[in-house]
C-alpha cells in the first residue's frame, strides 16, 4: 500500500490563540531544525525501509510551512526525494498563510513540485479575524488566491473556522460566499474548539470564553454542507469539502482510512499499519536527539485488535465513504446497534460497507461508543 | 468500687470532646505522645469526617487525684445522632455522671441541650466545663450565663479549662472523682451486666463492651444473654486501655469487655443483660429494646458480575453491624442485590460509604422507604418495605404508615420556618414547650417517611445548625398511598419505583423526572422520562439527543489521542447501568433521593 509522507514545520509568525498544533513563534531555530530534519530523513530511511515501501503523497503541515524561504524548502524537498522512494506521486501539498503567498514565492513553490496549496483564510470578516488573532485581512486572502490562480495552481484549498462566540448564521454564510467566489478546489470548515494548551483553552477554563451551543453548531454545520453542496462541493469528511473527488485531500484520507504514513519533524505522528509512534514535541528535544544520532521518537504503541477496530470505526465514520465491516472489525461490533442506527438515520449500510449520513456526521464521536463493544 | 467513676462527655461538635479525651488519656499516663486520637474514641474515618461518634466505646483511665487517692475513671463515648439514640441511651445508662463541655467562644448550642436532657433523664450528675479559655475570643461570663439560664445548671459549679493547652484539666479530673458518685450495686448478687457496645475482632470474635451492675464475671464462667437465653463460656474479661487489658474478673461498678466465643455482633443486642447461666438474675436490667430497622433500601452491584463480591462484602460487613438487616433481592432492571434495613438515614449513609470505601464495592442504592402496612380486601395484612412487592391497588382495602413523634429544639426565632417545614411534611398535633428562655421545643406527630430523606439536613440548614431533632416511633396510621413508577424511554424501571402519599406523588414524580434529566447523559435519541401512577402519567421530562458531537479535526495524524479519548468514554459508559437502550449513571439513583439545592 502506498504511504503518505508528512513534514511538520513547527514555526509561525505568531501563535494563534485557538491552535493546538505544535509550533513556536520564533524563527531563530530554523537552521538547526533543517539540519536535524535532514538527519531524521537519513536515519529514518535507513531504519524504516521495510515498513514503508513507497510514498505517493507529501504534505507540509505546521506550523506555517509557507514561512520557510524557498531555498530552505528546496533543501528539504531534495532531501526527501533523495531518501525516500516515491511512485505515483499524486499530491504534494503545503499549508500556507495568505501573507506569505507573494507571486515570487508562489512561483518558487510551484517549481519545487508542489501541486496543492491550502490557504489558512479562517474568515473574511475583520471581526472574526481579529478574534482569531489572524494578522491578515480578507483582501490578503483574495490576493493570495489570485496569485495561486495566476501561477497555475488548480488544486487550491481554503480553510475556514466557524462557531466563534457571537457569530451569526448570516456572518457564517457570508464567509462561505466569499470563499466559493474564488472557486477553490477544496474547502475545510472547522468548528472552533477550545483546546487545552491554547490561549482559548485557558480562557474557557476560567469561564471567559465559550463555544456556541451544540444546537447552533449543528445549524452552522448543516448550513455549510447545504451551501457548499448546492455549489458542487462534495462533503467527503466531517469538516472537508472537495469540488470533485480528484480534489479530496489524498494525504489526509490516509489518516481516516488508516493507511500508513510517516511523519517527520517535531511532534509528527507515524503509522505503519499496525504500530503508531510520534516524535518529541519540542524543537530543542527533537534537535538534540538527532544531533546525538538517535531517532527523536517520544513514544510508540502497538494496537490491539480491539483498538484497531475502534479506530477503524471512529475514523471510518468521519468519511462519506465509510468503512468496511471486515471479519476482524465485525468481531468487535454490536451488529444489533448497526441496525438500530440505520433505523435512526445515522448510518447507511450497503453490503459490507457502513457509511455515515449527514446526521451521522454530526454525532460521529458518539457512534463508535455505541457500536464498538 | 468506691474508687470507680463512670462518666461521659456531652458536647456540641467541635467544642473539644476529642481533645479533652486525649488529655485525660495522657494524664492517665496511657500514652505520652499525642497521636492516639485515631486509635481511641472515634476510630472510624467516616466519624472523623462528620465530626460525630457512631459507636460507643469505653476507656479505663487510672488516676490519682490531688488528695492522693487512686481511681479508675471509665470514659464512655456516646454517639451523637438520632439514628443511634437508643445506643446513646444505653451508654448513658452505664454512667453516673457527665461532663457538659461548652466552647467558651461559641456558647451553648442546640445539640448540647438535647444531650443534656438525655443525661438528666438518666439522673446523671452533670459537671459543666467551659473549654477553650485560652482563646482571646473566649467569653467565659456569657457562657456561664447561658449555662445558668439556658441549661438551668448552677454555673458557679462550672470549671474552666483549655483542653488544647491542658490548663484546668486536672481540676476537671479531680471534680470527676469528687462530684460524680461512685457506682452502687452489690458484688455478691447474680450477675447483671449491661451491653452497650459490641464490635468484631478478626481473632477473638465479638467483643462485648458492658457495664457491670451487680455481681461479678470472670473467665470460665458460663454467661447467658437474657433476651434470647443463648449461653457462652467466657474466654477473657478485661478493660480497655489503649488496647484490651485482660483482668481476672469484672465486678459491679466496672466497665470493660467480655470475650466469650460469640461469633458475630448480631448474636448480641445492645441493651441486653448478661447474667450467669447457673445463677441467673431474677430480671434483666430495664430499658432493653429490640432495635428494628426503620428505613429500607435495596443495593445492587453496578456491574451485575460483581454480585458474588458484593455478597462476600455484605457478610463481612455484618460482622460489625448488628443493626443492619438484609436479604436477597432481585430487580428486573438491576439484577441480583440485597434488600437492607437500617436504623435511619445516617446509618444507611454510613453503610454506603463504608461499603464503597472499605470494601471497595461499587453499588447502586434505591430510594429509601419505610415499612408500610397494607390491609388487603381478603382481610390479610402484609408489611411492605419494598415497592417491588407493593400489592395491586385493586386488592388493597387500607394502607397504613408508621408515625413518629418528633421533638425539635430550637432558638425561638426559627419557630416560623420550622413550623412551615413540619407542616409541609404532613406534621399534625403540634405541641410546644419552653424549656428555657429564648428556646422552644416543638413536638409534632408526622409520618416517618417524611423525615427519612432530607428532613434533618433541611432542619439544620433553616436553623443554621441550631436545630436538634429526635424522634420516637408512635404507631401506624391510615394513609392514602400510591405506587409511583418511573418510565425511562417508555420502560418502567422497577428500581426507581417508590411508595408515596397520594398528595406528595406529583411533587416526588416531578423531582425524580428533573433529577434524572440532569443525571442521565444525552443519547443519540430523545429520551422521555415519565412519572406514572398506574397508567396515569403525572410528570414528565425529556432528555434531548446530541445535537452535535464531533471533533473538527484529528490532529495531523494523531489518531492515538482521539482513540484514547474514546476509550475513556467507553470505560465511563461501562460503569453505567444499561436499561433498555439507555445508560443510567450510578449517580442518578442517588440523586433522586437527595433534596434539591434550591429546596434547601
Ligand atoms: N484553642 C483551643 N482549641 C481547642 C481546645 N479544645 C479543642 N480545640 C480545637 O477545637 C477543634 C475541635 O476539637 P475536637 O476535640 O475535635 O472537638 P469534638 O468535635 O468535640 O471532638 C480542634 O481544632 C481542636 O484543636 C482548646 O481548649 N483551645
Amino acid at each position: 500500500m502506498q504511504s503518505g509522507l508528512y513534514v511538520h514545520i513547527p514555526f509561525c509568525r505568531s501563535k494563534c490563540p485557538y491552535c493546538a498544533f505544535y509550533s513556536i513563534a520564533s524563527q531563530s531555530l530554523i537552521p538547526r531544525w533543517v539540519e536535524a530534519l535532514k538527519s531524521e530523513c537519513r536515519l529514518v530511511s535507513g531504519s524504516l525501509k521495510d515498513r514503508f515501501q513507497s510514498f505517493n503523497t507529501i504534505h507540509f503541515g505546521g506550523g506555517t510551512p509557507s514561512i520557510l524561504d524557498p531555498g530552505i524548502l528546496e533543501r528539504i524537498m531534495k532531501c526527501l526525494l533523495a531518501h525516500f522512494s516515491f511512485s505515483g506521486l499524486c499530491e504534494v501539498a503545503m499549508e500556507a498563510n495568505p501573507l506569505d503567498l507573494t507571486a515570487e514565492r508562489v512561483s518558487a513553490i510551484r517549481s519545487l513540485g508542489f501541486t496543492r496549496v491550502v490557504v489558512g483564510a479562517q474568515s473574511f470578516s475583520e471581526k472574526s479575524l481579529a478574534f482569531l488573532g489572524r494578522k491578515h485581512s480578507g483582501r490578503d486572502v483574495r490576493n493570495a488566491m489570485e496569485v495561486l490562480r495566476r501561477e497555475g495552481f488548480q488544486n487550491t484549498g481554503i480553510d475556514l473556522i466557524y462557531g466563534i462566540q457571537g457569530q451569526t448564521i448570516e456572518e457564517w454564510t457570508a464567509d462561505l460566499e466569499k470563499a466559493v467566489a474564488f472557486s477553490p478546489a477544496h474547502i475545510s470548515c472547522y468548528c472552533l474548539s477550545l483546546e487545552d494548551g491554547t490561549r482559548f483553552g485557558r480562557m474557557a477554563h476560567k469561564g471567559d470564553l465559550a463555544t456556541l451551543s451544540s444546537e447552533k453548531e449543528r445549524e452552522f454545520f448543516l448550513a455549510a454542507s447545504d451551501f457548499l453542496g448546492r455549489r458542487g462541493y462534495i462533503h467527503y469528511e466531517v469538516s472537508n469539502f472537495a469540488r470533485g473527488r480528484q480534489f479530496e485531500s489524498r494525504h489526509n484520507l490516509k489518516y481516516w482510512r488508516r493507511e500508513p504514513y510517516l511523519g517527520l519533524g517535531p511532534s509528527a505522528h507515524s503509522f505503519d499499519g499496525t504500530a503508531r509512534w510520534w516524535n518529541i514535541r519540542s524543537i530543542k528535544g527533537y534537535c538534540e536527539a538527532l544531533e546525538k544520532g538517535s531517532l527523536p521518537v517520544d513514544d510508540r504503541e502497538d494496537l490491539t485488535a480491539e483498538q484497531t477496530a475502534l479506530e477503524k470505526v471512529a475514523m471510518g465514520l468521519r468519511i462519506r465513504e465509510g468503512f468496511s465491516l471486515d471479519e476482524e472489525t465485525r468481531h468487535w461490533i454490536r451488529t444489533d446497534r448497526i441496525e438500530a442506527m440505520e433505523k435512526e438515520g445515522l448510518i447507511v449500510r450497503e453490503g459490507m460497507n457502513v457509511a455515515p449520513t449527514m446526521n451521522g456526521f454530526l454525532v460521529a464521536d458518539r457512534l463508535p461508543l455505541e457500536l464498538v463493544v | 468500687m468506691s474508687q470507680i467513676r463512670n462518666f461521659c462527655i456531652i458536647a456540641h461538635i467541635d467544642h473539644g470532646k476529642s481533645t479533652l479525651a486525649d488529655r485525660f488519656i495522657q494524664k492517665a499516663g496511657l500514652v505520652d505522645e499525642r497521636n492516639f486520637r485515631n486509635q481511641i474514641l472515634d476510630s472510624m474515618d467516616i466519624e472523623r469526617e462528620r465530626g460525630i461518634t457512631i459507636k460507643s466505646q469505653a476507656v479505663t483511665l487510672p488516676y490519682r487525684n490531688s488528695r492522693g487517692e487512686d481511681f479508675e475513671l471509665n470514659l464512655i463515648d456516646t454517639p451523637g445522632h438520632v439514628d443511634f439514640s437508643y445506643e446513646v441511651s444505653r451508654a448513658l445508662a452505664s454512667c453516673e455522671g457527665a461532663l457538659l463541655l461548652v466552647d467558651a467562644t461559641q456558647g451553648v448550642e442546640a445539640q448540647t441541650l438535647a444531650n443534656l436532657y438525655a443525661a438528666m433523664e438518666h439522673d446523671l450528675t452533670v459537671i459543666p466545663v467551659i473549654n477553650k479559655i485560652d482563646l482571646a475570643s473566649a467569653d467565659v461570663e456569657r457562657t456561664r450565663e447561658q449555662i445558668e439560664i439556658d441549661l438551668g445548671l448552677d454555673s458557679s459549679s462550672a470549671l474552666l479549662c483549655s483542653a488544647k493547652e491542658g490548663t484546668g484539666v486536672t481540676d476537671v479530673m479531680d471534680a470527676i472523682t469528687e462530684r460524680i458518685p461512685a457506682p452502687s450495686g452489690s458484688q455478691e448478687g447474680s450477675l447483671q451486666a449491661l451491653i452497650f457496645d459490641a464490635h468484631y475482632d478478626n481473632f477473638r470474635g465479638t467483643i462485648v463492651t458492658c457495664r457491670i451492675f451487680t455481681g461479678r464475671v470472670k473467665a470460665g464462667d458460663i454467661i447467658q444473654l437474657m433476651s434470647n437465653g443463648a449461653t457462652y463460656r467466657v474466654e477473657e474479661v478485661g478493660v480497655f486501655r489503649l488496647k484490651r487489658e485482660a483482668r481476672a474478673s469484672l465486678s459491679a461498678g466496672e466497665v470493660g469487655y467480655i470475650i466469650a466465643g460469640i461469633k458475630t455482633v448480631r448474636d448480641t443486642r445492645i441493651g441486653d443483660t448478661v447474667t450467669l447461666a447457673n445463677t441467673p438474675a431474677a430480671s434483666p436490667l430495664p430499658g432493653f429494646r429490640e432495635v428494628k430497622p426503620v428505613v429500607f433500601s435495596s443495593i445492587y452491584p453496578v456491574s451485575s458480575d460483581d454480585y458474588r463480591s458484593l455478597a462476600d462484602a455484605m457478610e463481612k460487613y455484618q460482622l460489625n453491624d448488628a443493626a443492619l438487616t438484609f436479604q436477597k433481592d432481585s430487580s428486573a432492571a438491576l439484577g441480583l442485590g440485597f434488600r437492607c434495613g437500617f436504623l435511619g438515614l445516617l446509618h444507611l449513609e454510613i453503610f454506603q460509604e463504608r461499603l464503597e470505601r472499605e470494601f471497595d464495592q461499587s453499588i447502586i442504592m434505591t430510594v429509601p422507604t419505610v415499612m408500610y402496612r397494607i390491609v388487603l380486601n381478603n382481610g390479610e395484612t402484609v408489611n411492605v418495605d419494598n415497592p417491588l412487592y407493593y400489592p395491586d391497588p385493586v386488592n388493597i382495602k387500607e394502607s397504613l404508615e408508621p408515625y413518629i413523634r418528633t421533638r425539635i429544639l430550637i432558638p425561638e426565632r426559627y419557630m416560623g420556618a420550622v413550623m412551615e417545614l413540619c407542616l409541609s411534611r404532613r406534621g399534625v398535633n403540634s405541641r410546644f414547650s419552653y424549656p428555657s428562655p429564648g428556646r422552644i421545643e416543638i413536638q409534632f406527630e408526622m409520618p416517618l417517611s417524611e423525615v427519612i430523606y432530607d428532613f434533618y439536613d433541611r432542619l439544620k440548614s433553616i436553623t443554621q445548625g441550631y436545630g436538634s431533632f429526635d424522634y420516637d416511633m408512635l404507631d401506624y396510621r391510615a394513609s392514602e398511598l400510591v405506587k409511583l413508577d418511573i418510565l425511562v424511554n417508555g420502560e418502567r424501571v422497577d428500581a426507581l419505583s417508590q411508595i408515596v402519599h397520594k398528595d406528595r406523588a406529583r411533587e416526588r414524580a416531578l423531582h425524580v423526572c428533573e433529577k434524572l434529566k440532569d443525571e442521565i447523559p444525552r443519547h443519540l435519541f430523545k429520551i422521555p422520562i415519565q412519572g406514572a401512577l398506574g397508567g396515569n402519567i403525572i410528570a414528565r421530562s425529556t432528555i434531548s439527543p446530541f445535537r452535535k458531537d464531533v471533533t473538527a479535526k484529528c490532529y495531523g495524524g494523531d489518531i492515538t489521542r482521539k482513540r484514547k479519548l474514546l476509550e475513556k468514554q467507553k470505560k465511563g459508559k461501562k460503569k453505567m447501568k444499561i436499561i433498555g437502550s439507555v445508560s443510567i449513571p450510578q449517580s442518578a439513583f442517588v440523586a433522586i433521593f437527595k433534596a434539591d439545592e434550591k429546596e434547601k
